[in-house]
């Protein structure tokens, strides 16, 4: 176990650390992050990093492999454009969380701050508590689950992302519908929970997707831009 | 038989002139603004409105063809450790794969590597034909961050955070439905057919704080190894320019309102920002005000057609400019040999600008895999390649004529106005006087 002190070490270390291939297979600790910013910013191999309290802005940002855990809380940009590996929370994360990641699997286990999961490319989304305003907005592909309630304008303006929500949403975004739970959709949504290790009955969810009336501009639907 | 009418005494209105008719008659026809491709076509003053003083009895000039007149910029030298050096002082500007043909991106590749500049890529991510044909590449960072990873962003020479362009500052795209193919679709992660909608503003950071941090992210992402510059539509540049300073920019970018677009409402190109001229003069004064010219690069773009805009451009404080619409006719857009297509388009040679619709005959500004072919990326390249070339001779042409032996010690007192709005606007004294309107002597 590899430990970096972010009281006297800079961001910069541990995240050259996190580039380098012999970073493959290890596991790193990281204490004492402060709320800093960029902490494990672009990890590219499989490596095992817990981070010992809150984090800043950008944590995880990009990250590629590497299964990254945040004891703590987490500012704004969490896990964004990820491509794969994982990122969990255990706190609460700010705004903007898992914006327009590809892939991977983020969980937050606490509350979700405004647009989680904005344009959201390929990646799973499993959070805890609730989410807030406009998130999922421009999702492209990929699941969000909320096991809480979601703000304003969920999924505005979605593509083929889905979203599955166990509470209730304020409101739902232009162009966002409730979608019947089929039987394939319990599967795949046990699953998720599941790897989240988060319990809850799938059956309590709804799910939400595009109606598809946006997808080519028609002058018709002037009063839903 | 109808008589003939006589229509020589008939008065045209100024106000209903016959194109605002026919742009009445089409909105009232089919209910939906104009997107066109393209930069701002309305008249507003430019660097032609400037002229060189050249030299004479106080200065001497260089030896034409004879003389040293150096063009060799470095970009990126605040923070990264390898800026680049481009031979010329003019890149290539980002337009996308999707807006653009595969060949098309792959000949202003050829053409920029071949003359030792760098090329950018657009809203859509990198193609392997662009990285493999572009010694010098520059990333786009976009809102839409369609195609982004951080693999690309690796093998990139230069990264460019677009903040907004001048065509639309405050703007977003749109890549209308029948220019998404497969591949388009794939690299951007959005079915095949439907209109992608690229935002106007990035989705996890909000104003210059943030923005700051994001820069150091992707700082640390690539290892601070790459330059990072900030691109921003001219509208508040003062301001803009000084904020991407304190954002941490290695280079900030200016694009100006006659700077082109794929797709955008005409409404949008005419009406919102500033010209190049006066957004030039901003943003050096910026850059000046915080004691940063120089040590952060400026980039000017926005309807660069010629050595003279480069060399004017130059004078008034940039280190580089970037051409976009000038390129794509360097390639073929507009070419005489597609009259009779563009006729059937409802246009004409040297008025097409449906850049947006996929149908472009030279090639350039399409999907269509058969349109594609007619574009030889290598011969297309060449005449990128020849293109730049010219303009880098125009511009040591004028350096050389104002007795300067690199094209970067050209500066405003080698230049006069010939309007009392190029004056203003550049802060230079209208010809044979010593008067700048509105300037007190001092900004």
């Amino acid at each position: 176990m590899r430990e970096f002190d972010l009281q006297d070490a800079e961001v910069r270390m541990l995240n050259q650390a996190l580039h380098g291939s012999d970073s493959e297979g290890q596991a790193i600790a990281v204490v004492n992050p402060g709320g800093k910013h960029n902490v494990a910013a672009g990890a590219q191999f499989e490596t095992q990093v817990d981070i010992h309290g809150h984090v800043g802005y950008y944590c995880a940002g990009m990250n590629q492999n590497a299964r990254i855990t945040v004891h703590g809380n987490a500012g704004p940009g969490l896990a964004e454009n990820m491509m794969s590996g994982s990122v969990a929370v255990k706190g609460n994360a700010s705004q903007y969380c898992g914006a327009t990641a590809h892939g991977g699997l983020l969980v937050v286990e606490g509350d979700a701050a405004a647009r989680c999961g904005i344009s959201m490319k390929g990646v799973d989304i499993v959070v805890g508590g609730s989410i807030g305003h406009m998130s999922a907005f421009m999702a492209q592909s990929g699941r969000l689950v909320i096991c809480g309630d979601a703000g304003e304008s969920l999924g505005d303006s979605i593509y083929e992302a889905r979203i599955y929500l166990r509470g209730e949403a304020a409101s739902l975004g232009t162009d966002c519908i409730e979608k019947p739970m089929e039987t394939e959709h319990i599967k795949e949504l046990k699953e998720l929970l599941n790897k989240a290790g988060i319990k809850h009955e799938p059956a309590e969810f709804k799910r939400y997707g595009s109606a598809r009336k946006l997808y080519n501009f028609q002058v018709d639907n002037v009063g839903a831009y | 038989m109808r008589n003939k009418i006589d229509t020589s005494w008939l008065r045209e209105s100024a106000t209903f002139s016959k194109p605002v008719i026919k742009e009445i008659q089409r909105a009232a026809r089919e209910g939906i603004y104009d997107i066109r491709g393209a930069g701002a076509k309305r008249t507003i003053p430019t660097f032609d409105d400037l002229l060189f003083l050249g030299a004479s009895m106080s200065r001497y000039p260089l030896e034409g063809y004879r003389e040293k007149c150096e063009t060799a910029v470095t970009l990126g030298t605040r923070f990264a450790k390898n800026p680049i050096t481009i031979s010329t002082p003019i890149t290539i500007a980002g337009m996308s794969f999707g807006a653009l043909s595969a060949q098309a991106k792959e000949a202003l590749g050829r053409g920029a590597t071949e003359v030792g500049t760098s090329t950018t890529t657009g809203d859509g991510g990198m193609t392997p034909e662009e990285r493999g044909h572009s010694e010098l590449l520059v990333y786009q960072y976009l809102p839409s961050r369609y195609g982004m990873n951080p693999d690309d962003l690796r093998k990139a020479d230069a990264i460019e955070v677009v903040v907004g362009q001048g065509a639309k500052p405050g703007g977003g795209g749109m890549l209308l439905g029948q220019k998404i193919s497969d591949r388009v679709a794939e690299m951007r992660n959005l079915p095949k057919g439907i209109d992608q909608r690229s935002a106007c503003r990035h989705p996890d950071w909000t104003g210059p704080d943030d923005l700051e941090i994001k820069v150091q992210e992707l700082r640390e992402i690539t290892d601070w190894q790459v330059p990072i510059y900030i691109k921003v539509g001219a509208t508040r540049t003062f301001f803009d320019v000084q904020l991407a300073v304190k954002a941490g920019a290695d280079v900030v970018v200016v694009d100006g309102m006659q700077g082109g677009t794929a797709a955008t409402q005409d409404v949008f190109i005419e009406h919102v920002g500033i010209p190049t001229l006066p957004a030039t003069r901003l943003a050096v004064d910026a850059l000046k005000d915080l004691g940063m010219h120089r040590e952060v690069q400026l980039i000017i773009s926005g309807g660069i057609r010629s050595g003279a805009d480069v060399a004017k451009a130059l004078a008034m404080g940039a280190d580089a400019v970037s051409i976009g619409t000038a390129a794509l006719i360097a390639m073929g857009d507009n070419a005489p040999e597609h009259e009779q297509e563009y006729n059937d388009l409802g246009t004409t040679a040297g008025f097409y600008d449906d850049w947006q619709d996929g149908r472009d005959p030279s090639g350039i500004s399409t999907q269509d895999p058969d349109l594609g072919e007619r574009l030889d990326p290598v011969l297309a390249g060449r005449r990128v390649a020849n293109y730049l070339r010219c303009l880098t001779l125009e511009t040591q042409t004028l350096a050389r004529a104002a007795g300067k032996t690199n094209v970067r010690n050209l500066e405003p007192q080698d230049m006069v106005a010939l309007t009392i709005e190029a004056s203003a606007m550049a802060r230079i004294p209208l010809a044979g006087t010593d008067w700048i309107p509105g300037y007190s002597g001092k900004f």
